[in-house]
This record gives structure tokens, C-alpha cells and sequence, in this order.
């Protein structure tokens, strides 16, 4: 029984840790977002504040499949492992 | 110019404590509501009561409460900024009101087009209600934009609209939409539905990993000082000196930034959405052509 419940813990520690493999993405993406745009700025320096607000709004979209992960991987943390062991629970008994 | 009567003054004071009654009450109530424990957790909303209903019980949690919190404050702050507008009384916050409302009306037509200027009142309580939704956390109180019902349902309400305004043409012209290469259909009713989701899990998203951080840091702060100052006698050796003050320096991104900036995003995405979605000239010919068929 403490043998299965710590498998369970486990298990969604490290697929929580699996799941924010996703940041990766994002990361690059918005990189380079931002490094387009300090490149516009620099060329275009009169354009400062369209360019900025641009930025963010698509750094804000290229952010949206790390949060996919990011909420997969708070289920995983604070939801999932109580689930589960109420399963194990009703299921041996 | 009318000089402010006493009466004046007075309703001013009454909107000014309708502003911070509310947040105390907020306040107080998390104060009475949460037990006494040490050390930091990490939980969801908490559940005030229960009230029974005939299919399911209903819960009223903290996020619910805070909501309410927030928009009884900001509908006084319209009152309190627009106060004695219309009987000639000069102010500097009507100034303040006017550039507001400029502003937000600007923003929309930019973003939206000339026809739905009517939007801006929509578009700046959305605003409102996000930013300061996310700026309550700074009294102390569990942002409601950190709990997936509270955005869900805005990101519904916005689901609602957009299929609105798409289907202003009739439903065919609604379905012919879907199947503009036919081989996309497919892909195209997911990314319909992918809509309102993703809106909804990217502001509670970052509201939510920006709280999480912080309990975070402030847990492995309290660590930290108890290893340099835990061999210190007495009330030295307990109190976390490193807690002090330096998470407000994560709660200027997380809190401030991040939730101003997660409003912006949610309103000019609903903006986008809503006037990308909606086929303008193909509703003004069909007008025209209904028009045409009335006279004859």
C-alpha cells in the first residue's frame, strides 16, 4: 500500500517535471519575438511604442502552450495524487 | 463654476469609503475564515459556504467573493470619478474620466474598426474588472483571476459574442465559414473550440504561476533564514528576516506587470476575435440587398 502511494507521488512529480519540458518552446519563440523587436526599434526608433505593444501581445500568445503545460503540470503537483489515492483507497477497500 | 456644497463633500466621502469598505470586508472575512497554521501552503479558493440547490450543491468560494469585492469597488470609483460632471463643477478627476474613456474609445476603433465603437464600454469594464482582479492580491487577498471559474466565464461570455457576430450573416453563411477549404473543416471547428480554452488557461495561467513562484520564494526564504539565523537566542533565531520585503521585489513582475499586462491581452484579444470574426461587408450588402426588397 505505501509501496503503490509512493509510486503515485512519484510518478506525478516526474510527469510534472516531464510536462515543463514544453517551457522550451516559449522560451525560444518569445526570444526571438523580443529580438525582432529591439532590431525594429533600432531601425525604426520613431515606431517605439507600436512595436512594443505588437511585442507583447504576441509574446502573450507564444506564451500560450507553455501554460498548457504549466496547468498540466499544477494538476499533476496538487490535484492528481489525491485523485489517485482515493482510487487506490476504493479499490482495495 | 459652482463652488462644492457640503452636500457635495459628503456623497464624495460616501463613495470614497464604498471604495475600501468592501476591500476590508474582504479582508476581514479571509482573516475569520482561514485557520491559524504555520508554515506556507498552497491551495485553491476557499469555500465560505455551501448553499443547497436542487441539482447540485452550490459553493460559494473566496474567488466568488472577491469578484463581487472588485466590481462593487471599481462601479464606486466610476461614481467617485464622474461626481458632479453634469452640474458644472470643475474637478481634475474629470479630467482623468475623460482621458479614460478617450482612451479605451480610441483603443477600440483602432483595433475593432469604426462600427463597433459601441464596444467600448464592454471592452474598458473587462479591462477594469481584469486589472483589478489581479491587483487585488496587493491587500493581501486570493485574486480571482487565479481560479479557472472566474476566467472561464469571461472567456465564455467572449465565446458567446464572437459566434454572435459570426453568425449575424444567418447560420449557413456561420457553417460555410468552417468549410472554407473543405479539408480544413476539421481543423477548423477544433481552433474554434481552442478559442475560449486557451483564453481562459492563458490568463489564469499566469496569474496562477505568478502566485505559485512567489509562495514559492517565500518558502525558501523562511528555509534560508532559518540556516543564517537559526543559531541566534530567542526571538532572532525565529523571525525570517529574509522574508521581509525581499518577495515584493518578485511581486512587482508577477503582480503589478503581469496582471495589467494579462488584461490588456484578454481585451484586445476579445477585440481581435470579435472583429475578425464578424464578415462586415458581406453583412452591409445583405442590408442593402433586404433593404432593396422592403421598398419594393
Amino acid at each position: 500500500m505505501e509501496i503503490a502511494i509512493s509510486i503515485i507521488l512519484g510518478c506525478c512529480a516526474l510527469g510534472a517535471g516531464f510536462a515543463m519540458i514544453a517551457g522550451i518552446g516559449p522560451g525560444i519563440g518569445e526570444g526571438n519575438a523580443v529580438a525582432k523587436a529591439c532590431e525594429a526599434i533600432g531601425r525604426q526608433p520613431e515606431c517605439k511604442g507600436d512595436v512594443t505593444t505588437t511585442m507583447l501581445m504576441g509574446c502573450a500568445i507564444a506564451e500560450t502552450t507553455g501554460l498548457y503545460a504549466l496547468v498540466i503540470a499544477i494538476l499533476l503537483l496538487f490535484v492528481t495524487p489525491g485523485m489517485f489515492i482515493d482510487i487506490l483507497m476504493n479499490t482495495l477497500g | 463654476m459652482k463652488q462644492m456644497t457640503h452636500r457635495f463633500k459628503m456623497v464624495d466621502i460616501i463613495y470614497i469609503l464604498m471604495m475600501i469598505v468592501p476591500v476590508c470586508f474582504g479582508i476581514v472575512l479571509k482573516v475569520l475564515t482561514t485557520p491559524a497554521s504555520d508554515g506556507i501552503s498552497i491551495s485553491g479558493a476557499r469555500i465560505y459556504m455551501t448553499l443547497p440547490m436542487p441539482i447540485q450543491n452550490l459553493p460559494i468560494t473566496e474567488s466568488q467573493v472577491n469578484s463581487a469585492i472588485v466590481i462593487v469597488a471599481v462601479f464606486f470609483l466610476c461614481l467617485y470619478l464622474t461626481h458632479g460632471i453634469k452640474d458644472g463643477i470643475w474637478l481634475k478627476r474629470h479630467h482623468f474620466a475623460e482621458m479614460i474613456v478617450e482612451k479605451c474609445t480610441g483603443l477600440v476603433t483602432n483595433s475593432m474598426g469604426e462600427y463597433f465603437r459601441a464596444f467600448a464600454p464592454f471592452i474598458t469594464a473587462m479591462l477594469a474588472l481584469s486589472g483589478f482582479s489581479s491587483l487585488i492580491t496587493l491587500f493581501g487577498l486570493y485574486a480571482p483571476t487565479s481560479d479557472i471559474n472566474i476566467v472561464a466565464g469571461w472567456a465564455i461570455l467572449v465565446f458567446i459574442l464572437i459566434t454572435y457576430y459570426k453568425m449575424k450573416c444567418g447560420p449557413l453563411e456561420y457553417v460555410k465559414s468552417f468549410g472554407n477549404p473543405a479539408l480544413m473543416a476539421p481543423l477548423n471547428i477544433i481552433s474554434e473550440i481552442a478559442t475560449p480554452i486557451s483564453m481562459a488557461f492563458r490568463h489564469y495561467g499566469n496569474v496562477l504561476s505568478g502566485s505559485v513562484i512567489a509562495v514559492l520564494v517565500a518558502a525558501g526564504l523562511q528555509g534560508l533564514s532559518n540556516m543564517v539565523f537559526g543559531a541566534l537566542p530567542g526571538f532572532f533565531g525565529k523571525f525570517p528576516f529574509l522574508q521581509v520585503g525581499l518577495p515584493a521585489i518578485l511581486s512587482i513582475y508577477f503582480d503589478i506587470f503581469s496582471g495589467c499586462l494579462q488584461a490588456y491581452i484578454f481585451a484586445m484579444l476579445t477585440m481581435l476575435y470579435i472583429s475578425g470574426g464578424f464578415p462586415l461587408e458581406l453583412y452591409e450588402a445583405r442590408k442593402k440587398k433586404r433593404a432593396q426588397l422592403c421598398k419594393n
